[in-house]
């Protein structure tokens, strides 16, 4: 179970990768923080985003036609 | 511009001020700065009314041969003699605000919003802004002004460097 969760549903580029990074801002370090979006190009950006900021990807799965990821805020 | 940290930093030269030009350096100024990335753009000529506090931008077909809008479920591509009829970039403008909003596509004052709260560096190109009689009071507040020198000490610095 993540400590918070956004919605990031319905939401197209960049704004899921935008709302996350703000998100992860109010996060302390080492919470975790589960993205529901629906966006497919997320799924390659989530995993670039973490590359990027030292964030750790978790997990990141389909749920139906939701992307769920959970990324540790360690960036 | 990058200060001595080790983040990587971003430099763009923003030249074009129509609504669809309007989405790329915006989208990727938000999201370097979302990526740790320290950015600057520079705004000049018609990239310059991206800085206006209010935006009424358009798009055109004009000259845009490319430009496929999907309609009754398929693409239509407008020619250049339909373009130049009045209304018709009014039209497309409507079109393309309608699919924006359908999408989840961020608006443009929105995507400019979040690249100011994000600490993007702004600097308007003070040429233009005499060129065009542009008042700095109609411009929103946090760019500042400068010239080509000021662009190329920040690029010279930067990793990445744009053009668009």
């Amino acid at each position: 179970m993540a400590d918070l969760t956004l919605d990031a549903k319905g939401l197209n580029c960049p704004l899921p990768i935008l709302r996350a990074k703000k998100a992860l801002k109010e996060l302390p370090t080492g919470k975790t923080l589960e993205i529901l979006a629906t966006d497919p190009g997320s799924v390659k950006d989530f995993e670039a985003f973490c590359r990027t900021t030292g964030n750790e990807l978790v997990d990141s799965r389909v749920d139906g036609g939701t992307y769920v990821f959970t990324i540790r805020h360690t960036g | 511009m990058p200060s001595d940290s080790n983040a990587k930093s971003m430099s763009m030269i923003v030249t074009k001020g129509t609504l669809d030009w309007a989405y790329p350096p915006f989208i990727l100024a938000t999201t370097a700065a979302a990526m740790g990335l320290e950015v600057t753009m520079f705004f000049t000529f018609y990239g310059l009314t991206l800085l206006k506090k209010d935006l009424n931008l358009k798009i055109s077909t004009l000259g845009n041969p490319a430009m496929e809008m999907p309609m009754m479920g398929m693409h239509m591509a407008m020619p250049n003699i339909v373009s130049a009829l009045p209304g018709v970039d009014g039209m497309a403008t409507a079109m393309m605000k309608n699919l924006i909003k359908k999408k989840g596509v961020a608006s443009i004052e929105e995507l400019r919003d979040l690249a100011v709260e994000a600490d993007v560096r702004m600097i308007a190109c003070q040429m233009t802004m005499d060129l065009f009689e542009y008042k700095r009071e109609d411009m929103i507040d946090g760019p500042t002004l400068g010239g080509a020198a000021s662009y190329i000490e920040v690029a010279g610095k930067s990793d990445i460097n744009l053009y668009i």
